[in-house]
């Protein structure tokens, strides 16, 4: 049995377009949040880590 | 409180480190091999297993997965267990992982030879040795998180997400890429067919160089060029944005590999899209890595490891540069199936991965053997003679890739095309000449520094275990003024969940539609499977590694359809397990060698694979000898056709019992053919087989009916 087989009975594939740009959009929206919101201070420690050994 | 005495595993880091050069210097030896057969085919010494298309595979195998693969391990080993300030968790696993490695080495290099491929680029391994890789690969997994769980530093530094990432994404690449149904012990068959196979091949292609040859190399980046430097990264919320981004966009960009190629249209977009928008964060991982050095150039002067890194680092960003502009479909015109690649992903694997290697070795070793570099001139030597052995491989193979392109596409003033495929081969020799003198130099380089570091090794004393210091990590009980993205940053199994999620994100979405939507691959009603002796000769095809040259499928251009016939559909592979689209042209394309408009007698090509030149004088095609004395081994084909109808090939049911005779009829009237031409041979020998496999290819597509409005 072909691989297409197994999937084909899957219906809605035009939301993969829309999912792929919303999901797209959010990760980086989460992504810089996350960067920005961190404090300088840790950064600078966690940056010396390879330093100390 | 207490601070804990433990020992860094130091064995490990050095089993690891002597494996990298030596494969170092195997994978370039194959190499050069194969770069001298380009020009001068002689030297395949006209046997099987030392001829361009085996070599080839096993040059690419043994950069990527031995060389590559064990300085990653060296890098990981040495580095892990510092960044973690912990033992690596079991010492057992450490030696199981190498050994295992090694293993898989040594059949890789020896199946290889040997003519046992999948034909997929990268991953032509077969399935016994893929199930293998697989098992090492948990092992190393394991082995790395015990050892970041068992951690006495807080929080993970970047280098340990590019780790993460890189472990879970290979997984991944590895498992969906090599999914295959078994023939014999060493022969399957690809699940994927024709376009499918090739989405997914090249989704893999394309991330294997994303996610072995990228992400791991930039997680060494990150610890040993602040060590090298003595100072801190330059901006580790770029190192942030860097790797998440670089992660989550990488994996869409596979396409870009099949531009104006069968492939459905918005693939093919999608592909173009994410390579462009990759550039911002290589580009910020590059820059990041520069910055480092901001007021410590004077460094560079006199640190033959930091000069190595800046290269490094810069052909990183040449080729991040490049690739998406290959990418760009305008551009992927001229560099497809030339050897513009070929220079691109050597910018790639001499700059990039072999400098980085090379620094880190030049670190390490004088380290663990508590000493100092032998000489840091002949270290200084080694990188001066690696880069101009760079120039002298990439700068000639980039001419060579516009110029070769550019023949193609030349027409004379009547509508003739200007030039003989033959022609605008023979014409870029100087080229391959040149190619061959720089990987030389960079081969001499590099054996410099084994000396130089047999010399270090020599004057030190090798501290197998070396003592080390640090607090146990305490459970914290409250992150109450934390964020949230603090605690991820601590917690590796997150991380490595989350990176799965925004890595798989990318493949489905590519692939899914592929596979539901039928109206992707339309079919053809006149593409019929291949004969039983079609199948067997196609199986030769592959064994020989002939997609490393000759490419099948032609792109819609007025030159291709000039040159070679109908521009190639996606129903034409439909039973196409695996796709055989190749990716270089040394040779002209195949996909319609045996339509009328090429179609030549089955005596010329029983001539030309004997003996190239005698039918086109001046050919780079090697001789192929063997298959005229090699017996052609029936004994498979029921197995083959068993395994052909279960991947929905439409055989009639109880074929498999009766295939041998039409295999047999098929090879007899070939030989009759051979016969009314002079030439006597058997008709069991493999060169059979072959003949009736080129003379099938493109042939189906001139069967299809004509539209009805064309018959007005």
């Amino acid at each position: 049995m072909k691989f297409i087989n197994y999937l084909e009975k899957v219906s809605g594939v035009d939301i993969f377009g829309l999912a792929s740009l919303i999901i797209f959009f959010l990760f980086f929206l989460v992504m810089l949040t996350w960067v920005f919101k961190t404090k300088k201070k840790s950064y600078r420690e966690i940056s010396r880590i390879p330093l100390d050994n | 409180m207490q601070v804990e005495k433990f020992y860094y595993d130091n064995k490990i880091v050095k089993a690891f480190g002597i494996a990298t050069i030596v494969f170092g210097i195997v994978g370039m030896l194959a190499g050069l091999w194969a770069a001298i057969q380009i020009y001068y085919p002689a030297i395949s010494l006209n046997l099987a297993p030392t001829t361009f298309g085996r070599l080839r595979p096993l040059h690419t195998n043994a950069i990527i997965f031995a060389f590559v693969g064990n300085s990653i391990f060296t890098g990981v080993y040495y580095s892990l267990q510092r960044l973690c300030k912990a033992r690596m968790f079991s010492d057992k696993l450490s030696w199981i992982h190498f050994w295992g490695w090694q293993t898989i080495i040594a059949a890789a290099a020896i199946t290889l030879l040997m003519g046992y491929t999948t034909s997929k680029e990268y991953a032509e391994l077969e399935w016994p040795i893929d199930i293998a890789i697989t098992i090492v690969w948990v092992i190393f997994g394991i082995n790395m998180f015990g050892t970041i769980l068992k951690r006495r530093e807080k929080h993970l530094y970047v280098a340990i997400w590019f780790y993460i990432a890189t472990w879970v994404t290979v997984a991944m690449l590895h498992i969906v890429n090599s999914i295959a149904i078994p023939v014999s012990f060493m022969k399957s068959y690809s699940w994927y067919a024709g376009v499918q196979d090739a989405l997914v091949q090249w989704w893999y292609g394309h991330n294997a160089v994303a996610f072995f040859l990228t992400t791991p190399i930039l997680g060494l980046m990150y610890y040993f060029l602040p060590k090298a430097a003595n100072r801190p990264v330059y901006s580790y919320r770029l190192s942030i944005i860097h790797f998440w981004a670089l992660i989550f966009i990488y994996i869409w960009a596979g396409p870009h590999h099949l531009l104006y190629s069968a492939l459905p249209d918005w693939a093919q977009s999608l592909g173009v899209v994410f390579s462009i928008m990759l550039i911002a964060p290589s580009w910020g991982g590059m820059l990041n890595g520069l910055f480092t050095l901001r007021g410590a150039w004077d460094k560079v002067r006199e640190d033959p490891v930091l000069k190595f890194m800046v290269v490094a680092i810069t052909c990183y960003g040449m080729s991040t540069f490049e690739g998406p502009m290959l990418s760009l479909k305008s551009i992927n015109a001229i560099s497809h199936f030339t050897d513009l690649t070929i220079a691109h992903v050597h910018i790639g694997g001499l700059g990039w991965n072999g400098f980085l290697a090379f620094a880190i070795l030049y670190y390490m070793v004088p380290k663990m053997w508590g000493t100092t570099l032998y000489s840091k001139k002949l270290a200084t030597n080694h990188f001066w003679l690696g880069t101009i052995g760079i120039i002298l491989y990439a700068v000639p193979l980039y001419w060579a890739g516009f110029e070769q392109a550019s023949m193609w596409k030349q027409f004379t003033p009547e509508g003739q095309i200007k030039y003989d495929f033959l022609q605008t081969v023979t014409n870029l020799i100087p080229m391959y000449i040149s190619r061959s003198i720089g990987g030389t130099l960079y081969l001499v380089g590099a054996l410099m520094m084994v000396y130089n570091l047999y010399k270090t090794v020599k004057k030190g004393i090798f501290i197998p275990n070396e003592a080390a210091e640090a607090a146990p990590l305490v459970k914290e009980v409250s992150h109450k003024k934390e964020y949230w993205h603090r605690v991820i940053e601590r917690k590796p199994v997150t991380m490595l969940i989350l990176s799965l999620i925004l890595v798989s994100i990318g493949g489905l979405v590519q692939m899914i539609p592929t596979f539901l939507v039928k109206s992707n691959i339309p079919t053809i009603a006149s593409v019929k499977p291949y004969t039983p002796l079609e199948l067997q000769g196609r199986d030769i095809y592959v064994r020989e590694g002939c997609y490393t040259c000759h490419s099948q499928m032609i792109r819609p251009f007025r030159d291709e359809v000039a040159r070679y016939g109908e521009y190639s559909k996606a129903g034409e592979f439909v039973y196409d397990h695996p796709f055989q689209w190749g990716s270089k042209r040394t040779g002209p394309d195949l996909a319609r060698e045996g339509a009328p408009k090429l179609k030549r007698p089955d005596s010329w090509h029983y001539n030309h694979m004997y003996d190239p030149r005698s039918m086109s004088p001046g050919s780079l095609m090697p001789q192929y000898v063997w298959l005229f004395d090699n017996k052609l081994d029936t004994g498979s084909t029921p197995a083959k056709i068993r395994a052909m109808r279960t991947l929905g090939v439409p055989y009639p049911k109880g074929y498999d019992k009766i295939a041998n005779r039409d295999l047999m009829h098929q090879a007899d009237s070939i030989a009759a053919n051979l016969k009314k031409e002079k030439i006597e041979s058997p008709s069991d020998v493999e060169i059979i087989a072959l003949i009736a496999y080129l003379q099938r290819l493109g042939r189906d597509i001139t069967n299809e009916p004509k539209p009805l409005a064309e018959n007005k």
